[in-house]
């Protein structure tokens, strides 16, 4: 029945995600609160995966958490199934939708009130994705296993965080190259709390 | 048959061969559909890249079922479309087996302790280089504002009801404007 939810959750996904690939991700923590599939900091891993692998990331991200919760249950010819499913969940809606607005496309690009609904929607998805990018400041940058509220921040983590914050607005590079650089460091430094 | 396998073909490269989707994507689209198959010109890429940005799903998916559909209908819409997305099937696959069993050592566990910052700060980044471009008045930023608010007070509420009521706060508020004015 896992198979089922899978495809269930990610053709919601593809049919309510606006914006690109990002936009993916509020669906994804929604998912892993809901269904207890992954924690936050499994997606973090996956999105960094999915950022940097080719492909675009809302596929990448459908494939892995398929794969995730199929080879949780049935083993690897469950991860397998898994990550099929929830792709074909994905790319199902765009490819009816597409076929629809095809036939329309003029039609469908000058409507008024089209407009007007992802006018509204943008901000909205904006919103969410930094609800996303608060949880990913949690799994990153603070530790679990304490009581007292300055152990809870991890130092190496807060300062590799604004190093790279500024750094990322300073110098346009691709996000590869900075996952890969914290990588290094995160091995060096041994961050991440275990 | 021939003309699938070429649709197939050209998006299984595009999937292969662009590293998250958006504008590196756009390129390899112009060299593919446009340079290399003169399926389209670069004027319809865009026309197509626009729509594909302003309907729900991926953009990239979006953008290939379109292509695929003008060139050969339906059948070319699931050849291209499966074409792009197979790459991602295969590379993801292999990496997730891969990666499961390295997860089990401390090293792997600390690079990924960094890595996890890092993706931190990309979807901040995310967040301030869409808010530049969807806030463009009151009403757009207390939107933003409220699914914040919202989706952080409710974890597990579905993004689907926030998208809806955004898109109907949106439609309420124009009829009001258009009386007004």
């Amino acid at each position: 029945m896992i198979f089922l939810w899978l495809f269930i959750e990610f053709f919601k996904t593809g049919l309510f995600s606006i914006g690109g690939g990002l936009a993916t991700i509020p669906f994804l923590t929604a998912m892993g609160e809901k269904w207890g599939w992954f924690t936050n900091e499994t997606l973090g891993n996956m999105i960094a995966v999915g950022e940097s692998t080719p492909g675009p990331i809302g596929v990448n991200m459908a494939t892995y958490v398929g794969y995730t919760v199929g080879m949780d249950k049935y083993g690897i010819w469950g991860a397998l199934l898994g990550g099929f499913i929830a792709t074909l969940g994905l790319v199902l809606p765009s490819v009816i939708i597409i076929l629809i607005v095809a036939r329309i496309l003029k039609a469908f690009k000058e409507n008024k009130l089209v407009e007007r609904c992802f006018y509204s929607i943008r901000p909205a998805v904006t919103g969410m994705i930094a609800t996303a990018a608060v949880m990913m400041i949690k799994s990153g940058v603070f530790t679990k296993n304490s009581n007292n509220i300055f152990r809870m921040i991890d130092i190496k983590a807060l300062m590799l965080f604004a190093v790279l914050l500024i750094c990322t607005n300073k110098i346009k590079l691709h996000p590869i190259f900075y996952i890969i650089i914290s990588g290094v460091i995160g091995a060096i430094f041994k961050m991440g709390a275990i | 048959m021939k003309k699938l396998w070429e649709l197939f073909s050209a998006f299984f490269r595009i999937g292969a061969f662009t590293f998250g989707g958006g504008y590196a994507m756009l390129s390899l689209i112009q060299r593919e559909v446009v340079d290399n198959k003169k399926w389209a010109t670069d004027e319809e890429v865009l026309d197509y890249y626009a729509v594909a940005q302003c309907t729900p799903g991926v953009i990239a998916v979006n953008t290939a079922t379109f292509i695929g559909y003008k060139q050969k209908g339906i059948l070319g819409a699931v050849a291209a479309t499966f074409g792009v997305v197979l790459p991602s099937l295969i590379i993801i696959t292999a990496i997730a087996s891969v990666l499961q069993n390295f997860m089990e050592y401390e090293i792997v566990q600390h690079i990924f302790g960094g890595i996890r910052v890092a993706v931190a700060v990309l979807i901040v980044n995310a967040v301030i280089t869409m808010g530049k471009k969807s806030v463009k008045d009151v009403l757009c930023a207390t939107l933003a504002v409220l699914s914040f608010a919202v989706s952080i007070i409710f974890p597990d509420l579905s993004p689907v009801f926030v998208v809806l009521a955004a898109a109907l706060v949106g439609l309420v508020t124009m009829k009001r404007g258009g009386n007004k004015a």
